[in-house]
């Protein structure tokens, strides 16, 4: 069986998870690996706690259960450090990639004895600089690709670079922001 | 193409494999078949010369019993009238008279 | 050459009407189907496809405008899951004995109660003896296969009876995963158009549907229909290899994985079957004799020939993602075990409620099935025929 890696995000109801999951499916796809992203559904609560799911792999996975022992764990937002056993069944060779300012190190004790890998991202400071707005979504993507090495960091750069243009068609104003965001977040991410 | 029996041979005798599927009927006017008017008891009757053709009976028979050709009303269709008396009551002019039926 | 996509299974189906074009869509949106005809629409509106699409007020009405549409000749399609389907069932029983062909799209969803509105079987097995035809798809590769299968089986003239094809909501509809789409040109050429011998709208001939039965003539109907229903098996094997010759994916009654030499044996329908896969995979490489079943085709029910699958094998789990409340096992198991009747080599068999309201499956889930009928192999005996997987107070496989 060939190498899959899984990866499970955190987030909370709104804020974008689900769809940073897509997009990193859509990204490993475009560059030719066979993918999976789906959310774990429930009741639709705005700010309540979510979880949404990745596996990328080179061959077709056949299971459909959700992802109990991730290689990455990632966190869109810090307060569900403490709500959350976000580094459950993380595996130690892996990593947690966490938005926040902060260093990696003053997060760990948050992490339940976690002993791998902590990286943090300020996805929320870029994003406002670069897009004038909190979409910690970018960041997060690129701080993933960074930090896992799933993709090849300029394939990613040029598929992102169509799917911002694609998707911003109707207000390409902000295609600019968001690839600066993007590299910028490939570039500051802490803990690698 | 499936070939469908006929309505007119369709009986009890049917088989499953003859009978067409669904109970669909791929043809038309197959009441023509069907003798409702014996489950006649009250019949009405047409007197022609007292009818001024005003056709009133003939919408509010419930079994379009009152054949109309050319804006006139025609005798009863027998086979179909199931002698409600509704066109009886109807006529202003006596031209319906309405009684037991003597088979 | 075949098209590289991602699609969720929702997507897929959406992408799979939109190709077959249909005539009509009578749809009202429930979770997890709703985004079905909610993607169609768009496809409706941005002029892709030229269905007439009926937003109806309710499921029952939904069903009812498909017939309609059906029964004039047309081909009607729509989309539902648990209530709606549930809201249907008066209707669906009107479009298999008037023997239209419609394909719906069902999306399972666990049935009230309590509210829940995740995955399992219970909607579409409830309809299971309605007169539809019923194709479970493991994936969104297998729900697309399917759908662009659908009418050619549903419309041939030996069957002649509405379909189903069911994919598990969320677990597989609301997935992002790599699908092999055909071209338009191809699916156009493979679904072609629908043309029934006699319909409403004929004015050549005209028809009459749906009439009153009397007691001399009902009982010939249904046999007719239950032959039908017999017909289906061939035509899904020549439709399935038709569509096989065209995209390389092969499709049966049934799919028999690693089933060769294998001693201990699940029968399980859906999107679990991928993840049994791996489990069966990661066993077998420890050379464990083991294998699965997983039924493509429920309605009609492959008998024979998954008897003669099973015939041999020393034990088999049958897995039901419906409680049935027989107080003896789920409807699965019930015919699975019935098709083993009388087997010259009957394998000992238990049945596994499981995944209700979207209970996750893993891999260590049917891995622990296995496990159990080692034990059952060893012990020479089943123990408890009924049971329930991953359940707080009884057999849970833990974490």
């Amino acid at each position: 069986m060939a190498k899959m890696t899984e990866i499970r995000w955190h987030g909370r109801g709104g804020q974008g998870a689900k769809t940073a999951a897509l997009l990193l499916a859509d990204s490993a796809f475009n560059t030719g690996k066979y993918v999976q992203g789906f959310p774990e559904y429930g009741p639709e609560r705005m700010g309540a706690p979510i979880t949404a799911y990745n596996r990328i792999s080179d061959e077709r996975c056949t299971v459909h259960s959700n992802i109990y022992y991730p290689d990455y764990v990632v966190v869109v937002d810090v307060t569900l450090l403490s709500v959350v056993d976000v580094t459950k069944g993380l595996k130690p060779e892996g990593a947690i990639i966490i938005n926040s300012g902060k260093d990696p190190e003053e997060l760990r004790p948050l992490l339940n004895g976690y002993t791998g890998r902590v990286c943090t991202i300020d996805a929320g400071k870029i994003s406002t600089e670069e897009l004038g707005r909190n979409f910690p979504n970018t960041p997060m993507l690129g701080a993933v690709v960074k930090v896992s090495g799933l993709i090849d960091e300029e394939e990613f750069i040029e598929d992102m670079k169509g799917s911002f243009k694609h998707k911003f068609s109707t207000k390409p104003q902000v295609i600019e922001g968001n690839m600066k965001a993007l590299i910028r977040s490939m570039k500051e991410v802490k803990g690698l | 193409m499936r070939k469908y029996v006929p309505a007119a041979e369709v009986n009890e005798n049917i088989t499953w494999q003859d009978i067409a599927p669904g109970g669909e009927v791929p043809e038309g006017g197959t009441s023509d078949l069907f003798n409702t008017g014996d489950w006649r008891t009250m019949v009405p009757t047409f007197i022609e010369e007292k009818c001024k053709q005003c056709l009133l009976c003939f919408p509010v028979c419930p079994d379009s019993s009152i054949p109309v050709v050319d804006g006139k009303r025609l005798d009863f269709d027998y086979k179909h009238c199931k002698g409600c008396g509704v066109c009886y009551k109807v006529c202003p002019f006596g031209a319906i008279t309405f009684g037991k039926e003597e088979k | 050459m075949s098209i590289r996509e991602r699609l969720s299974g929702n997507e897929a189906v959406a992408f799979a009407f939109k190709q077959i074009n249909p005539d009509v869509m009578g749809a009202f949106p429930i979770t997890p189907s709703t985004e079905i005809p909610q993607y169609f629409s768009q496809y409706v509106n941005n002029g892709e496809v030229d269905t007439e699409f009926v937003p109806v007020e309710s499921e029952h009405s939904a069903m009812s405008c498909c017939i309609g549409a059906e029964a004039a000749g047309g081909r009607a399609v729509t989309a539902t899951s648990s209530a709606g389907l549930a809201l249907m069932y008066e209707v669906l029983y009107v479009a298999a004995s008037a023997r239209l062909p419609i394909t719906l799209a069902c999306v399972n969803r666990a049935l009230t109660g309590p509210i829940n509105i995740n995955n399992d079987h219970s909607d579409s097995m409830g309809a299971r003896d309605s007169g539809w035809l019923q194709l479970y798809s493991e994936n969104n590769q297998e729900a697309y296969d399917n759908m662009l299968m659908a009418m050619r089986i549903a419309e041939h003239p030996d069957v002649r009876l509405p379909i189903m094809i069911c994919q598990d909501g969320f677990i597989t509809s609301h997935a992002i995963e790599n699908i092999e789409l055909v071209e338009d040109e191809l699916v156009k050429k493979f679904v072609g158009e629908y043309e029934p011998q006699e319909y409403l709208l004929k004015k050549e001939n005209p028809l009459s549907v749906g009439p009153y039965d009397i007691s001399p003539y009902y009982m010939e109907h249904r046999v007719s229909q239950a032959q039908a229903m017999k017909n289906a098996k061939q035509v899904i094997l020549d439709v399935s290899a038709e569509f096989a010759k065209m995209t390389g994916r092969s499709y049966g009654l049934f799919e028999e994985f690693m089933m060769e030499d294998a001693e201990r044996a699940i029968v399980i329908i859906g999107s679990s079957a991928g993840t049994a896969k791996e489990a069966v995979r990661q066993l077998r490489a420890k050379g464990e004799k083991v294998g699965l079943i997983k039924l493509r085709a429920f309605r009609p029910f492959p008998m024979e020939e998954l008897g003669k699958a099973l015939n041999g094998v020393k034990a088999v789990a049958v897995m039901d993602k419906s409680e049935g409340f027989s107080a003896c096992g789920g409807p699965v198991f019930a015919e699975t075990r019935s098709a083993c009747y009388g087997l010259p080599e009957q394998p000992m068999m238990i049945n596994y409620v499981y995944g209700l309201g979207g209970r996750d499956v893993r891999v260590e889930s049917i891995q622990y099935v296995f496990e159990r009928l080692s034990e059952i192999i060893e012990n020479g005996t089943t123990g408890e025929v009924y049971r329930h997987l991953d359940v707080r107070g009884g057999e849970y496989s833990g974490l």
